[in-house]
């Protein structure tokens, strides 16, 4: 018992000198990943929208036998230099420019098409690539032990050489990407228009691929190469529910980027045995969930809060016209206000019957109306409120008016013109009503035209 | 050196009069195609195009479809090479003369659900003259908006583009060519899949643009409005047919050249070469 005890204990305790930055090497390494992060957020976003995601999937798997060979030749050479990260990220430059001229190679001159060109050069550039790293692991001794961190990332236990050259690089790149954003925006969105306005599309398409590779291999070290690819593109995806600028959308890629970075490098400082490059990416998932789930601009809860909001919207205005409705046979239709209109008691099982809803709606409806101050119960039955019986006069006028359009201008059914007005008149906003009116002149001198249709289970009727 | 109000090239001086007349009456040609010839995939699309466009007109390309019309409008910009041939605009290359050109291609490729809102597009019309490392400033955007208003679309200026109709989405296009301001636009079947309202507000402005003395080069689909709205014609089947005025030009006789059925003799040998060796 003591021994869990003693075990969560230091745990937590990890995690307290992790998060309060006690720790030197913590907190360069924590700065110079965050770099990392916002610089492939932005990169990635422009990857994104040229719809070149999968290209940081090419060059980060090609990389593989180029690291494993540097090694090989450079042990070979003169053993113990394999550790020098320089060394492998140079094999891995060159193993990744060969993939992506590959990949090149195969769309320009074959009929293949991207995604099966894609996944041939990843198949034969990361089989190569695991081949000579059992060669690696059968021959070396512990020097090996730094290519598996390119291979799964060890962010939080970066030396922090390697973490200077990480945050020098990033902040090039995120400078570039300000530079030169709103020609990249362009060249992503029309490029046939930045060609015809001058620029050379294929030098800026060559900057962006610069980009994307740089960063990519910078960040082999932090997240691995089988993981980065997800570094540069969740931030962007996320940011995308979250509004529809691209600049906020840039910024909040940074952002994102940054923050799964820093929560992910926390993370893996206070538990060391996680490979640290999944929990980056593992943070930047729940971000990205939670994106999905409530961002602002196409996440699911503002949607379907929304249309929870347009169908109550709807549900108010069909009970205020249903009262309406039931109480008009009562009186002359020139002499209807708001203060006749208050007067009525309305039974509640013949205010069912107009609307046609279910029961369990119906109290709903009427239960909420009551709270917003639109409906009065008395001892006869439903009553409207003085705010109430003017936002029925409003409503019904509306769909009268719709009606008559549909009928005058449209040539649709009288028995179908009730349920066309429903649907669309709760759309018209006041411009749209003004032109309404003067389109039907006769009408508008009217207050409330009459309805085009029998309505059933109004005051003065027989059925119940 | 000489400074005119009307050219935007200044002459300069050692130069005899009559030499800089020609170069002025040259500046005054918005747009000349001399013997132009375009190849796509070994196949000749456009043969031995001549054609000097008036100033201050409005000009229709018509032909059938393949007919190279969006394919001449390319190699005049310069996005598509030409095999043989030159283009002067305004007695000058393309090049050189780039801030004085607008272009409305067609309303095809765009990707729809890209983060750009209306204000945005038009926006991006201006980058050139903003020019590398300089923000969007302020003005910038007020100058778009103005241009939004000219289209009748300054109301829609923060919405989404695919939130737009189809004659929306091509105002917004067009505002885009407007903002710069330009002395010569090239226009793409601008009123292809547009409504009514939409037709009637280009034409307004393709008429205002005339007025001001600017010239407006389009390709045309529909061809029976091409004599209400437009002073020139042009009849292109991958032959310059006929050019002129829409009054002299647009006979029947020209029109049943452009798109009659028959395979000329230039028709069957660009098919055979298109066709491969060993077929």
């Amino acid at each position: 018992m003591s021994s869990v005890l003693g075990v969560v204990d230091s745990m937590l305790e990890l995690l307290f000198r992790a998060i309060t930055l006690r720790d030197y090497n913590t907190r360069i390494v924590l700065g110079g990943t965050t770099l990392l992060g916002i610089s492939s957020g932005l990169v990635g976003t422009f990857l994104v929208l040229r719809k070149r995601a999968l290209a940081a999937d090419v060059v980060s798997h090609s990389a593989l036998p180029g690291i494993a060979i540097a090694f090989l030749v450079a042990e070979r050479l003169s053993p113990g230099s394999g550790r020098s990260s320089s060394i492998l990220l140079i094999g891995a430059f060159v193993s990744s420019l060969l993939g992506m001229g590959m990949t090149m190679c195969i769309r320009r001159w074959t009929r293949i098409k991207d995604d099966a060109a894609l996944a041939i050069v990843l198949g034969l550039f990361f089989g190569l690539g695991m081949a000579l790293f059992t060669v690696v692991q059968r021959t070396a001794t512990g020097n090996a032990a730094g290519l598996q961190h390119f291979i799964f990332g060890k962010a939080a236990s970066i030396v922090a050489a390697d973490v200077w050259l990480i945050a020098e690089v990033s902040a090039v790149v995120t400078l570039l990407c300000c530079a030169l954003f709103k020609e990249l925006s362009l060249l992503c969105f029309d490029e046939e228009f930045a060609a015809a306005r001058g620029y050379h599309t294929f030098v800026l398409d060559g900057i962006l691929t610069l980009m994307a590779v740089t960063v990519t291999l910078i960040g082999l070290q932090s997240v691995g190469l089988l993981l980065v690819v997800a570094l540069l593109l969740i931030p962007p995806t996320a940011a995308r529910f979250w509004t529809h600028h691209l600049t906020s959308m840039a910024l909040i890629a940074a952002a994102i980027g940054g923050l799964s970075c820093g929560i992910g490098v926390l993370l893996s400082a206070a538990f060391p045995r996680l490979a640290a490059g999944a929990v980056i990416v593992l943070s930047g998932a729940v971000l990205f969930v939670l994106s999905l789930l409530f961002g602002r601009s196409h996440g699911l809860w503002p949607r379907w809060r929304s249309q929870r909001e347009f169908e109550q919207k709807i549900g108010r205005s069909d009970l205020l016209r249903a009262c309406f409705e039931y109480i008009e046979p009562l009186f002359n239709i020139d002499e209807i206000s708001a203060r006749k209109l208050q007067s009525v008691s309305i039974p509640p099982s013949r205010l069912l019957n107009i609307g046609h809803w279910p029961e369990s709606h119906f109290q709903r409806l009427t239960a909420s109306a009551e709270k917003s101050g639109l409906l009065r119960f008395s001892s006869d039955g439903w009553q409207l409120t003085m705010d109430g019986a003017v936002e029925a006069m409003n409503v019904t006028r509306q769909h009268r008016l719709w009606e008559l359009y549909l009928l005058t201008q449209t040539d649709l059914d009288p028995r179908l013109v009730d349920r066309g007005a429903d649907g669309i008149e709760h759309a018209l906003d006041s411009d749209q009503l003004a032109r309404l009116e003067g389109l039907l002149s006769a009408a508008s001198d009217q207050r409330i035209p009459p309805s085009p249709h029998v309505i059933t289970g109004a005051a003065n009727s027989d059925s119940t | 050196m000489t400074n005119s109000t009307i050219d935007h090239e200044a002459v300069p001086s050692g130069i005899e009069p009559s030499a800089s007349s020609v170069l002025n009456a040259a500046s005054m040609v918005p747009l000349s195609i001399e013997d132009v010839t375009v190849a796509y995939h070994r196949r000749p699309v456009l043969w031995n195009i001549d054609y000097q466009a008036p100033r201050g007109k409005l000009v229709a390309i018509v032909g059938p479809n393949g007919s190279g019309k969006t394919t001449l409008i390319k190699s005049i910009l310069d996005l598509i090479p030409r095999a043989a041939g030159r283009v002067l605009i305004f007695g000058q290359e393309y090049k050189t003369q780039r801030h004085r050109v607008g272009y409305v291609p067609q309303r095809t490729s765009v990707d729809w659900d890209f983060p750009v809102s209306a204000l945005d597009v038009v926006a991006m019309g201006l980058y050139r003259k903003i020019g590398w490392f300089k923000p969007v400033t302020h003005a910038h955007r007020e100058t778009a908006k103005q241009a939004l208003d000219r289209v009748g679309m300054l109301d829609f200026a923060s919405r989404q583009i695919s939130q737009l109709s189809g004659g929306q989405q091509q105002r917004v296009f067009l505002a885009r060519a407007l903002v710069q301001n330009a002395d010569l636009y090239f226009m793409d079947e601008p009123f292809a899949g547009v409504d009514a309202a939409t037709e009637r507000a280009i034409v307004d402005i393709l008429r205002s643009l005339r007025e001001s003395g600017k010239t407006v080069i389009v390709v045309h689909h529909d061809l029976q409005t091409v004599h209400e709205y437009f002073d020139e014609v042009m009849l292109l089947n991958m032959r310059l047919i006929a050019a002129g005025p829409t009054s002299e030009v647009f006979t029947t006789e020209n029109l049943r050249k452009t798109y009659g059925g028959k395979l000329a003799l230039l028709d069957q040998l660009s098919e055979k070469m298109a066709r491969p060796r060993n077929n």
